[in-house]
């Protein structure tokens, strides 16, 4: 067995091991945890696949960005323990039912007559030359140009709509834009008025005897 | 079997050279901690620490010695196991991100082709530690906190990325030392000048990533206490520390890499070729960084703490809009060969 084998099967245990326990695990933060590591160890084998660009992708984005933002949802939530574990007798044969139904339809498409060695022979191994990162980039930008503008644009059409569903201006927000908090200018706030006494009567005070504390002499 | 141990050398090998990066970098972090006291210290016109060892030389020791001595106190109702891994885990991306980071020409652990990517997933990867903090230690300041840091990490990063993305198409390159030798010439080739308002970008959304004062409301000491890591104490409290400064370390250092070109020689190489001090070598890439390290500690003695909201606006509609725009302005230079930069 050599180093790079016994290195998949550690990360290909954990892998396996860490997605079984997202789906029996009660706490849901707990859960979210265990994919992300999942996902961390799936990122190492496709860096032994000499994938590394996709691995390291993977870390970014999914584990980085993504997981972040469903923990962060995910630690907000108020989950009423009781309610989950309610009933789950009853579910079971359905569930059961569901699970095994897939599981027949992955094993009949991914099975071995499909992926197997004879369908897909390991690819030659490539020199230490070759730099993926940029032979990916290449095929990317010019044989699959399209897709790759087409996937952008229904993103960024996705954002937009995103934000313009969830964006809603509130009315208790006191919200002052910093622009006009920096440009505004000493008139804007303060009008100093003259104008003469309104009582002809008044006199004007005598000069000011008090004392520090307040005291008048 | 056999197979294995026949690894077992070239393990230890890679083992030796993680120890040689990773000890000097420790030191490195103990006399930060030090250097920022001290510097802080002469900015606000007092001495700093000067009781342990000649003018207090001692002290990140004497620091160490007694956080190790200290309890750790575990939280009643926390959730144990992740309580004692979030800082772990907190430190492991900030020690793992310097795997690719090239010290010279030759001294590199890992030499990846994707070198920078690897970094951006590194250091996007250490706010799991502060998240995993706040949520187990089951207090509401810590949750709080928790969740401020990981808001503003996740806006910043990609005003970071986008700032690398510059970078990356400026050097047509993501391994860290093709970078280097990218921007080779003199000072005015260092892509510092060309990238210029990508360089301002990435510097402050680095002291924003690392939750550096001004924008350290994570920590938000008159609001929430101490944030994230308030129930923690002793060694564990010690290691969110340590983390702190060494990605604070990362950050200069690699902003000394991209865009101060690492360790060549500010002067043009047909001057300085052969003379000892002035050629390129490790010292210039120490220089830069510790100039960047100091500008951290400047930037906390001087700047006063950002509003939260104005963090927000700051790296949303104020930084990716610029790193998008210089993005393009950089792909056009390159494609028709600005001089003196892609005039090759």
């Amino acid at each position: 067995m050599g180093f790079e084998k016994f290195l998949f099967y550690v990360f290909a245990f954990i892998t396996l091991w860490s997605s079984g326990m997202v789906v029996t695990r009660r706490n849901p933060v707990h859960a979210v945890l265990f994919l992300v590591l999942a996902f961390v160890t799936s990122a190492a084998l496709w860096i032994l696949l000499e994938a590394e660009f996709l691995g390291i992708v993977l870390v970014l984005v999914y584990v980085g960005a993504v997981m972040v933002l469903f923990l962060f949802v995910v630690m907000m939530l108020d989950v009423d323990m009781a309610i989950l574990r309610a009933n789950f007798t009853h579910y079971l044969p359905l569930g059961t039912f569901i699970t095994v139904v897939m599981a027949t339809e992955i094993f009949i498409v991914v099975g071995s007559e499909n992926f197997g060695l004879v369908a897909f022979p390991a690819p030659e191994a490539v020199s230490m030359a070759v730099d993926n990162t940029r032979e990916l980039g290449l095929s990317l930008y010019t044989i699959y140009i399209y897709p790759v503008e087409i996937a952008s644009v229904i993103l960024l059409v996705a954002i937009v709509a995103a934000i313009r569903l969830t964006l809603r201006q509130r009315p208790e927000n006191k919200y002052v834009s910093p622009s006009n908090q920096v440009h505004v200018k000493r008139f804007d706030r303060v009008r100093l008025v003259k104008m003469a006494s309104e009582n002809s009567n008044f006199e004007t005070p005598a000069k000011d005897t008090r004392l520090d504390d307040g005291v008048t002499k | 079997m056999i197979e294995l141990w026949n690894a077992l050398p070239l393990v230890i090998q890679i083992l030796l050279k993680i120890v040689i990066i990773v000890l000097p970098l420790l030191g490195l972090v103990a006399y930060y901690t030090y250097a920022e006291r001290k510097v802080i210290g002469y900015i606000q016109v007092r001495i700093g620490p000067n009781r342990v060892g000649w003018r207090g030389w001692l002290q990140p020791i004497a620091d160490a010695v007694k956080l190790m001595m200290k309890e750790i106190i575990i939280p009643t109702k926390s959730d144990k196991k992740l309580f004692l891994m979030a800082p772990m885990i907190a430190i492991a991306p900030a020690l793992a991100a310097w795997a690719v980071f090239p010290f010279s020409e030759d001294f590199v652990l890992a030499d990846i082709n994707a070198g920078l990517l690897y970094v951006l997933a590194m250091t996007s990867l250490g706010v799991y530690g502060i998240i995993i903090a706040g949520w187990s230690s089951n207090s509401k300041y810590a949750l709080l906190g928790a969740m401020r840091s990981a808001a503003q990490i996740v806006a910043y990063e990609i005003a970071m990325g986008f700032a690398l993305v510059g970078v990356l198409i400026a050097a047509g390159s993501l391994n860290l030392g093709d970078i280097v030798t990218a921007q080779a010439g003199s000072v005015l080739t260092w892509f510092w000048l060309p990238l210029l308002p990508l360089f301002g970008v990435y510097l402050i959304s680095g002291v924003a990533e690392t939750n550096r004062a001004p924008f350290d409301v994570a920590e938000g000491e008159s609001e929430i206490v101490a944030g994230f890591h308030v129930e923690y104490s002793g060694m564990a409290f010690a290691i969110f520390f340590l983390a702190e400064y060494a990605n604070m370390i990362l950050v200069s250092a690699l902003t000394a890499l991209m865009f101060t070109g690492g360790w060549l020689s500010p002067l043009p190489q047909d001057w300085v070729d052969g003379i000892p001090i002035l050629d390129d070598g490790f010292h210039w890439l120490l220089i830069k960084t510790f100039f960047f390290m100091f500008l951290f500690l400047w930037f906390r003695a001087t700047f006063p703490r950002y509003r939260y909201d104005q963090i927000m606006r700051l790296g949303w509609k104020v930084f990716i809009p610029i790193t998008i725009v210089w993005i393009l302005v950089v792909a056009i230079a390159v494609i028709y060969r600005l001089p003196p930069w892609w005039s090759a």
